[in-house]
């Protein structure tokens, strides 16, 4: 038994910066490598949806007609199976995470060929937003 | 004189997750711990007939939070064996080394829960601060910070380069430094000691026979450890279970204190011997056979029963996880125990609820 265990601690500590950061006014920088928010490249998409029949979320709906992409921000889990399985390097994953919202509305974007995130917000579906499967 | 039931969560300053317990307490004693589970059920076990098989390695590892590369550890092993895929060695170690960063980021997180139950608040901040250490390799190797999603059907997903294997050995020799500084704490300085030992003892015989696995059978003296089997690279590292023959919440935190250091060696030995290679193997086909899978999570022994038929759905897959098995211990030490002991000793277990309920 003994008595002062943590002090040695503490006092080492007492003295040291903390290693808690001031956020949100020092945002948290990912590391590299970093599992975050789901880049779209237009250039290369075929539109041959086979990321909307892998994502384990159903977070995309690829329209092969209309050409369209739309990711469903709140759904995608950031595993990065399509960024695999997408065979003309369309996605990528970002280091950053996807920015909070407060409306359900803008949690789709379109993605039209050549016009990268240009499509306005779409209004939210509800649970029509699943991706065939 | 007479009983009064007392309700012990689902909301509970001490319970990271919902579970009830209805305590029937004579004066200041708890006489039955009558639980009630269910509060965070969500079918995870019937969303493998819907999900492809591939794809589920998502699914089984959000069954927990904390053991989350473990459990898609287990049942990617358990399809592979079904498929008879040969995993790479590349593969196998890289499997070993963040199945142990887990075991060290739970245990770390068990510490600081417990001393934040004992009214510690420095010492779990402490414990905390050091996990973030690990949880930041793990960040760093894999992308997540707890759900890793790097393991995957016939392999893994990431490799870890030669830089970052030195960063992580120049990491581990700091986080081992910190954690002996913290488990000093725990295992001498007088408070923690007055609220653990002989607190909710369990003898040898009767872990046994409850079923216990994990921290909770080895510190009551049964020396059993699944890594013993040898899955993935621990046939080529040996691991000899930790164990103390007390049985009480002392022994249970000492067991766990010292397997932090013995993952920290299990990691070293693995990043120096880590052979190279492939990391994956291609998987094509459908599962078709059944198969159990064991392996050691934090908490302890988790089972793993897969059935396929031929398609890309499971038939059926069941997980009986460590939490589950742990239960009935845990309402035996609860018999006879002082009120003010119930959350130390719900904490002993390491309760995962969300594991137990799926």
């Amino acid at each position: 038994m003994a008595f002062f265990q943590m002090t040695s601690l503490v006092m080492k500590w007492i003295f040291r910066k903390p290693v808690t950061s001031r956020y949100p006014f020092e945002p948290r920088v990912p590391l590299a490598g970093s599992r975050g928010k789901l880049v779209f490249t237009d250039g290369n998409c075929v539109y041959c949806t086979a990321c909307a029949k892998k994502c384990p979320a159903n977070a995309l709906i690829v329209s092969r007609d209309k050409k369209t992409m739309e990711i469903d921000r709140l759904r995608c889990i950031s595993c990065g199976y399509c960024v695999d399985v997408c065979p003309k390097k369309s996605f990528s994953l970002g280091e950053a995470h996807s920015s909070p919202v407060t409306t359900k509305s803008s949690e789709l974007q379109i993605h039209k060929s050549g016009n990268e995130e240009t499509g306005a917000p779409k209004a939210a579906e509800g649970n029509s937003t699943s991706a065939p499967k | 004189m007479a009983r009064t039931i007392i309700p012990f969560g689902p909301q509970h300053p001490v319970l990271p997750e919902p579970v009830h317990l209805d305590l029937v307490v004579e004066d200041e004693k708890v006489v039955e711990a009558r639980p009630s589970i269910g509060f965070i059920h969500r079918g995870l076990e019937k969303l493998a007939e819907k999900k492809d098989y591939v794809e589920f390695v998502y699914v089984a590892e959000r069954i927990c939070g904390i053991c989350s590369f473990i459990h898609g550890q287990s049942y990617c092993q358990a399809i592979e064996t079904i498929m008879n895929v040969t995993v790479p060695p590349r593969a196998l170690y890289l499997r070993t080394v963040w199945g142990e960063l887990s075991r060290i980021h739970s245990h770390l997180l068990w510490l600081g829960l417990l001393a934040d139950a004992m009214g510690f608040e420095s010492l779990f901040m402490h414990s905390w601060r050091v996990r973030e250490r690990v949880l930041n390799i793990i960040e760093a190797t894999t992308g997540g910070r707890v759900i890793f999603g790097s393991c995957k059907i016939g392999g893994v997903r990431r490799d870890i380069d030669p830089a970052m294997i030195t960063h992580i050995q120049s990491e581990m020799k700091t986080i081992e430094k910190e954690m002996r500084e913290i488990t000093t704490v725990f295992m001498n300085d007088r408070s923690v000691k007055s609220r653990l030992c002989g607190v909710g003892v369990l003898t040898k015989q009767e872990a046994y026979e409850l079923g216990c696995v994990g921290p909770m059978l080895r510190a009551s003296g049964v020396a059993q450890d699944m890594r013993k089997l040898g899955y993935a690279a621990y046939k080529d590292i040996p691991v000899e279970p930790i164990t103390r023959t007390e049985g009480d919440s002392y022994a249970r935190c000492a067991v766990r204190s010292e397997e932090l250091f013995q993952s920290v060696d299990i990691i070293r030995q693995a990043l120096e011997r880590i052979p190279d290679g492939e990391i994956a193997v291609k998987v094509t086909g459908n599962p078709n056979g059944e198969t159990i899978m064991r392996t050691e999570q934090p908490r302890g022994e988790v089972a793993y029963c897969v059935k396929a038929t031929g398609s890309k759905n499971l038939q059926r897959f069941r997980v009986r996880t460590p939490t589950f098995a742990n239960l009935p211990a845990m309402l035996k030490v609860l018999q006879g125990c002082d009120l003010a002991d119930v959350p130390v000793l719900v904490l002993t277990i390491d309760p995962c609820i969300s594991c137990t309920e799926r």
